[in-house]
Order: C-alpha cells, then sequence, then structure tokens
C-alpha cells in the first residue's frame, strides 16, 4: 500500500508543468536520436545530459528517460522502413518488419511495434513499482556463470529453430564470433587479431557491421532489382492504427511471454538487446504462424518489440537499487545521478523518495505520451515510402554514414561499414543467414568473458554451470532449446498416430 | 593538512584571479573542445569529465562549448592514439586514469606519456580493500589470516580490467602476504562491487565511489586504504563510520601504496599558452562548490599539480609501473 500512496505523490511530481513539458521534449529529441542510426541511446542521453545540469534533479531525469523511451521507439522506425537498425535491439525487429513494410504493410508494422513497445513498458513498470526490492536482490545472483547461462539461452533459443541449412548457419555464425573476438581481450588485457592495425583496437563495433550488413546490403540488392521500391503502397491514414489495434489481442500469449523475457533480461542485467533475440526465436518456435515468421508475421514484430522494450524499462531497476546499469544508456544515466549528488543503490529508494516515485511516474507518463507522439506520425513515416527510391536511396547512404561516423568519431568505420555492406550482399546472394552472424558478434564477446570469468572462479571446472539450481536450470533451458527440433521429431516418432 | 590549505589557496586564486587571468590569457579556444575519455561510459574518468563538462557549461567557464567523446577501445589505447595524432589541435584534452601507463606497457600499443602534452593533475583516486558485510573479517588481520588459510587461489579477487591497476594491487597484496588469489577481471567498477555483494568474489579494492553506495546500504565493509595517510573526509557514512576512520593498510601491516592518476594532458605541440589556458580553466572549475561535492562524494585526494612538478609526478610513476608491471610478468611480450 505505501508503494501506491508513494506513486501517487510521484504522479503528483511528474504532472507539474514543467515536468511534462520536458517529457514531451525529451521524447521527441529520443525519437529523433533512435531514428538516426549509430547515434544510439547512450550517446543520445550522453550528448543532451549536460542540458539537465540547470534542472532539478527530478525534472533531469525525467527528460533524459523521456530520450531513452524516445530512442526506444524511434528504433523501431527505420528497421521497418529500410530494413535498417537504429539501435541493437531493433535488429530482430527487421526480420519480419521490413518484409510487411515490403509488402504494403508499414502502417500496420509501425502500430505494432509502437504498441508492443507501450505494452512491454508498462508491464516492466508495474513491476518495478510493486516488486522493486524483491527483484533487486534477484539480481545479486548473478554471477559470471549465470551471466553466461543467460547467453547461453539466447544463443540456443535462436539457433535450433533455423529454417536454413544447420551448416550455413553455424557458418555464419562463427565468422560472426571470429569477428567478436578482434580487439582487447578483456581477460588477458592483451590485443588479439589486430595485426598490429590501430584501427582495429576497438574490434568491429555490432552497430558498423548491422548498418552495412543491413542497410547498405539491402540498398545494393534493391538496385539490383532494378530500382524498384516495394514498399509504395503503403496506406497513409491513422485508421491503420485502429485495424491494427483489433488484431493485437489475439497474440497476447506472445505478448505476455515476450513481456517476462524482457523484465528477466533486463534486471539479471543482460539487457534488451540479447531479450529481444530471445524472445522472437522462442515466438517463431512455439506459435502456430512460426513457419510464416521472416515473411512478413505481425507476431514476429510483436515479440521482439515488446521484450526490448520490457527490457529496457526493467534495466533502469538495478541502475537504481544497486548502481549497476543493465545498459549502455543506463550507466550514463548513472553516471547523471552521481551529479546531481544522488547515489544510487540500496539506500536511494530510503532516502530519495520523491525523486524515485518521481521517477517511476514518469515512466508511465512517458510512454504514454511517447505511444501517442510516435502513432501520431505513423502515417508520415509510412509515407516517406512513397518517395521514388532514386531520391531516397542516396539519403540512406548518407545516414548510414553518418550513423556509422558518429558510432567512434571515426572515418575507418564508414569505409569498414561499406566493406560489411558488400559482405552482406554477397551472404544473402549465397543464401547464408544474417541473423546468427550479428547475434554471434553483439552477444560473443559477452558470452565468452562470461565463460572465462566462470572458468577462473572454478579454477578450470566446468561443473560451475550446474553448480545451483539457477543456473543449472537456465542451462538445461537452453539444452533442451537447442535440441527442439530433435526432440520433437524423436516424440512424433513414438507416437505417429496421435500427430495431426 | 598540506593539501587543504594548498587547495583553499588555490581555490582564493582561481575566485580572486578570474576576471584578470581570461582577459590577459593570450589564448582561447576558437572551436569547441573536444574532451576524450579513454574509458567507457558510466566509469569513473567519464563521471569525471561529465562532471567537469556540466561545471564548465553551467558556470559558464568557456566561450565554447566542451564535448565528452569517449574512445576505450583497446583499454583506452584508442583514446590515447587519437591525441597522440592530434599534432597541435589546441582543441582536444584528454582525461586519464593509470591505463596512461599500463595499456602501452601490457598491449605494446605504440604510445606513452611522452606522447601528449601534461596539463595539471586533478586529483588523485583511492582505493580501498573491501569484504562483504556478511563475513566475519571485520579487519586487515582477519581478512589476511582468511587469505592465508585458503588454498592457494581459493580467494577470488574481483577488479575492473585485466593488467590494470585493481590486478596490480592485487599482485602486491600476493607479495605482501605471501598467497595467492585468482584475479578475475570485469568491465566496471560498479560491476565489481556489486559481484561482492552478491558473493561471487570473496574481496574488492574498488574506488570509493565505486562502492560507497553498498557500503552505506550495509552490503559491504572496507578494511583498509591503499594510501599513506587516511583520506580527509570525517562525515558519517555507513555505522558511524566516515572515510577518515578507515585504517590505512600500511598500519595494518600490509604495506602497498596505491593512488590512481585523474589528470589532464592535451596534444603534443601544444603552446605554453594554451597549456596555461587550460590549467587556469581547471584552477576555475576545481573552485566550484560542484567540485567540491563531487571530490567529497568520491572520498578523492585533491592534489593539484601543473608544470613541471605535474610531469616529475608522472616520470616517477610511469617508472614504477613499469618495475610493479615487470615484477608481475605484465608486459606485453615482444611481437605482439
Amino acid at each position: 500500500m505505501e508503494e501506491l500512496v508513494n506513486l501517487f505523490h510521484g504522479f503528483a511530481v511528474a504532472l507539474q508543468p514543467f515536468n511534462i513539458m520536458v517529457m514531451v521534449l525529451g521524447i521527441v529529441l529520443g525519437v529523433i536520436i533512435g531514428v538516426l542510426p549509430g547515434l544510439g541511446g547512450a550517446n543520445g542521453v550522453a550528448i543532451l545530459l549536460p542540458l539537465t545540469f540547470s534542472m532539478p534533479p527530478t525534472s533531469a531525469i525525467i527528460m533524459l528517460s523521456c530520450i531513452y523511451w524516445g530512442a526506444l521507439f524511434g528504433g523501431a522506425i527505420t528497421s521497418i522502413l529500410f530494413n535498417i537498425p537504429g539501435e541493437p535491439w531493433s535488429v530482430a525487429t527487421t526480420f519480419d518488419g521490413y518484409p510487411m513494410a515490403q509488402k504494403g504493410k508499414a502502417g500496420e508494422a509501425l502500430t505494432a511495434a509502437f504498441t508492443s513497445s507501450f505494452v512491454g513498458a508498462l508491464f516492466a513498470v508495474i513491476m518495478i513499482t510493486l516488486v522493486a526490492p524483491l527483484v533487486a536482490s534477484f539480481a545479486l545472483r548473478f554471477g559470471p556463470a549465470e551471466k553466461f547461462a543467460v547467453y547461453f539461452l539466447a544463443f540456443c533459443s535462436f539457433v535450433g529453430l533455423s529454417k536454413e541449412p544447420p551448416f550455413k548457419t553455424i557458418a555464419a555464425m562463427m565468422i560472426g564470433f571470429a569477428l567478436a573476438a578482434v580487439g582487447l581481450d578483456s581477460i588477458t588485457g592483451q590485443l588479439r587479431l589486430t595485426f598490429g592495425s590501430t584501427e582495429l583496437l576497438n574490434g568491429f563495433d555490432f552497430l558498423i557491421a548491422v548498418i552495412g550488413l543491413f542497410g547498405i546490403g539491402e540498398i545494393l540488392l534493391t538496385m539490383e532489382e532494378g530500382l524498384a521500391f516495394r514498399g509504395g503502397k503503403a496506406k497513409i491514414d491513422l485508421r491503420v492504427v485502429l485495424q491494427t489495434w483489433k488484431e493485437m489481442p489475439q497474440y497476447w500469449v506472445t505478448s505476455l511471454r515476450s513481456c517476462l523475457i524482457g523484465c528477466w533480461m533486463g534486471i539479471t542485467p543482460a539487457g534488451a538487446t540479447p531479450a529481444s533475440f530471445m524472445s522472437y526465436g522462442i515466438a517463431k518456435r512455439v506459435s502456430k504462424n512460426g513457419h510464416n515468421f521472416g515473411k512478413g508475421e505481425v507476431e514476429g514484430v510483436v515479440a521482439p518489440e515488446t521484450a526490448a522494450h520490457a527490457a529496457g524499462t526493467a534495466a533502469l531497476l538495478p541502475m537504481l537499487s544497486l548502481g549497476v546499469p543493465g545498459s549502455p544508456t543506463a550507466a550514463v544515466l548513472l553516471g547523471g545521478l552521481l551529479i546531481w549528488g544522488l547515489q544510487p543503490g540500496p539506500m536511494l529508494f530510503v532516502e530519495q523518495k520523491e525523486f524515485v516515485w518521481g521517477l517511476i511516474a514518469s515512466m508511465y507518463l512517458g510512454n504514454l505520451v511517447g505511444l501517442i507522439v510516435v502513432l501520431t506520425c505513423v502515417p508520415i513515416f509510412a509515407a516517406i515510402l512513397r518517395v521514388p527510391f532514386s531520391i531516397i536511396a542516396p539519403l540512406i547512404l548518407v545516414l548510414c554514414a553518418i550513423g556509422a561516423y558518429s558510432v567512434h568519431s571515426s572515418t575507418f568505420d564508414v569505409v569498414l561499414m561499406l566493406v560489411f555492406g558488400v559482405v552482406g550482399y554477397l551472404l544473402k546472394k549465397c543464401n547464408y543467414p544474417l541473423a546468427p552472424l550479428v547475434l554471434a558478434i553483439v552477444l560473443g564477446d559477452k558470452a565468452e568473458e562470461a565463460f572465462r570469468q566462470s572458468l577462473l572462479g572454478s579454477q578450470g571446472s566446468l561443473g560451475v554451470f550446474f553448480s545451483n539450481s539457477l543456473v543449472g536450470t537456465i542451462m538445461v533451458l537452453g539444452l533442451i532449446a537447442l535440441f527442439w527440433s530433435a526432440i520433437q521429431e524423436g516424440y512424433s516418432r513414438l507416437r505417429p498416430h496421435s500427430v495431426a | 593538512m598540506k593539501h587543504s590549505v594548498l587547495h583553499t589557496a588555490l581555490a582564493a586564486i582561481a575566485i580572486f584571479g578570474a576576471g584578470n587571468m581570461t582577459a590577459s590569457a593570450a589564448w582561447e579556444p576558437v572551436r569547441p573542445v573536444e574532451f576524450i575519455v579513454p574509458a567507457g561510459t558510466g566509469g569513473g574518468a567519464d563521471q569525471m569529465a561529465r562532471t567537469i563538462q556540466g561545471i564548465v557549461t553551467k558556470h559558464s567557464l568557456m566561450k565554447q562549448p566542451m564535448v565528452v567523446i569517449n574512445k576505450s577501445g583497446g583499454a583506452g589505447g584508442e583514446g590515447f592514439l587519437d591525441v597522440k595524432g592530434s599534432g597541435n589541435n589546441p582543441h582536444k584534452i584528454i582525461i586519464t586514469l593509470s591505463n596512461l601507463f599500463t595499456t602501452p606497457l601490457a598491449t605494446g600499443i605504440p604510445f606513452s606519456w611522452k606522447d601528449m602534452t601534461p596539463v595539471a593533475m586533478l586529483a588523485l583516486d583511492e582505493f580501498v580493500l573491501w569484504v562483504n558485510a556478511e563475513k566475519p573479517y571485520t579487519t586487515v588481520k582477519d581478512y589476511v589470516d582468511a587469505v592465508k588459510q585458503a588454498p592457494a587461489g581459493g580467494m577470488k579477487m574481483g577488479g575492473t580490467g585485466s593488467k590494470q591497476e585493481d590486478q596490480i594491487i592485487t599482485v602486491a597484496l600476493e607479495k605482501a602476504t605471501g598467497t595467492k588469489f585468482t584475479y578475475i577481471p570485469y568491465k566496471g567498477g560498479g560491476e565489481v562491487a556489486v559481484q561482492l555483494v552478491g558473493n561471487h568474489v570473496d574481496s574488492t579494492v574498488n574506488n570509493p565511489i565505486e562502492a560507497v553506495a553498498q557500503w552505506r546500504g550495509g552490503k559491504l565493509r572496507p578494511l583498509c586504504v591503499f594510501d599513506g595517510k587516511q583520506m580527509a573526509y570525517d562525515e558519517v557514512v555507513a555505522d558511524g563510520k566516515g572515510w577518515k576512520d578507515i585504517p590505512t593498510c600500511k598500519s595494518q601491516g600490509l604495506d602497498i601504496e596505491y593512488l590512481m592518476l585523474r589528470g589532464i594532458f592535451m596534444s603534443p605541440k601544444a603552446t605554453k599558452d594554451q597549456v596555461e589556458y587550460y590549467v587556469e580553466l581547471f584552477k576555475k572549475v576545481r573552485a566550484t562548490p560542484e567540485w567540491q561535492d563531487f571530490m567529497k562524494s568520491g572520498a578523492f585526494n585533491t592534489t593539484f599539480l601543473t608544470g613541471p612538478e605535474y610531469a616529475k609526478w608522472v616520470e616517477t610513476e610511469e617508472k614504477r609501473h613499469e618495475t610493479l608491471m615487470k615484477e608481475a610478468g605484465f608486459l606485453a611480450t615482444p611481437g605482439n
């Protein structure tokens, strides 16, 4: 009950006119940041952080967290329209969002994405409101072994289901792992596979690879196919929002599952990107529409978007209560808290009630404001697809180049992006799946780090991955996911008559 | 005591001299100034850089904007090489941590602090030995006894990065106690502190600012500080104790001292006027109440050095790191 009283007090804080103003401003800035590939929520928040130093801390964090929500919403827009994920967690959204746009259903895809984002965030905020202290202590149980188990599960739930020939999937994934290994080896502190090149110190940034593989690769493919832009028939009418909403309730199971996956991954804190991949993978496996995934299925947009937004929201909880950021953006927000003289950690909820509950209340309101802002813009976004390809393609190219440059302010990255573009084109031509490659680049080094940390701690014994019920359960779930098709097949052979 | 006198004196000079000095300064930035952080977002160096950026913006200390840029690749090597290659560009400054010394030594990246122009030492970051508050050890002696009783490598020390400051201290601890730790590297200091709260490691040497929240929350316990004297801040933090009440490790029989540089460097060919401009800028920053609050929250050692004294300090420290890293076997193998 005390929480509810605090929450209403929080609403009173968040609803002050000045705070509502910064909320709307934050959302709009966030959407812009999310749309520009490469700029990213973390960079965006970092750049705008100094703007907020003259504000009271509560208004400042409301503004910054609204930029964060805006970026989460905005990341979906370019993924769906141009197959260019604006944010790492939007990659899985391209798998079905872009095919939908190509079929002229960009409006539906955008509406589904925005609505799912809202649902995911709302679920996570309600969870934060009700069970914050309980959940925070759960995060403490995650050591390196548990973290590795989560990454393992993310890989397994995504890999076992691939429709492509298994060897091509494995080959693509191995290329991804090899690329992820370049740069500094964080366990030994030495450089790997850089061949003396100082440009490669940083390794291959995931965003550069994705902008190249997806964005540039897609433009090359379209050029080959005669410069036709297949999204031209997109409806540009606000009614599309209502029509999509009518369809949405039938996906409630996927939605709920994605919310749970998202919250869990946000708290642990593995983050929004693995959450979106895992949720997409599991939905593809268990949904009755699973065989249509990848061809433009609404459910394939709902699953990753819900999970990503739930994770993005839940990631703020470990930051506030433990001082551990669940995402890069949360890390920058954490820096902001310290600058305003607020010490995140176990005492924040006790000592800074007004701040914490003002922030939580702004999560409710910020997401609602965000949803309204982006939904009213759906027709405008969809209309972009009516612009002839010969005009839009150079614009996309420029956007990609700016995005790649802004990741590390380095021109080398722009060249690298073009190389990735050609690689992406070739891989698509040879029917190698890109998703496993991307998954391996984004999670490969994190999984490796957690694996080696675990083994250091256990002095080389693999038993550490089954040493307690938590890590053991996650590992077993991963193994089941990996061998799911084999298990299913075996089951249907045992009972050949009962299978429809 | 000497430091606080020095500090107050400098603050006074900065306040009184602010007007005159800007007027008489021969050089001023004409473009936005890039403030490079050779570490990731959210870490200690990043927090300090962004605090400075906030102070400069809020008090309008500079006519041009200051932009913080993270270049964390290759344990910070990316950022250092960027400044090294910036020639006489006076619009680029960098904040350093111990990776100024450790990164070139451990990775063989072609870089030394002499490839940049020293500007000023802003502060020194302390290191404290932390254990989980649930554990029975309340003194260094209890802890060292427990380490000695554990099988070799049975005690896990969590730290930030590999072959960097935390691991250097761990090796020094091993030498001082004649034991062996299993050192587990993590990406960031905050994560390390939480791993200790969750009992995934047995101890850490976190900087005060990284672990203070957990100390206040009653989750962690400080045992000693790796400094020659106790920290200056006597305000109560937790359990009726303040930073000042933490004994030095030396007084507890662990003869180890380690402080981390939080200093500023700039492009290699910067002129004297340009260096002078930034020295004055940072004097003004140090005089603000925001900076003093920040120093207090992180229990920083507020030593401020410029010019030849600063260069000399860096040189001594480089030699010391070379010896420490060599003894620990952390130097890059040829051919890397």
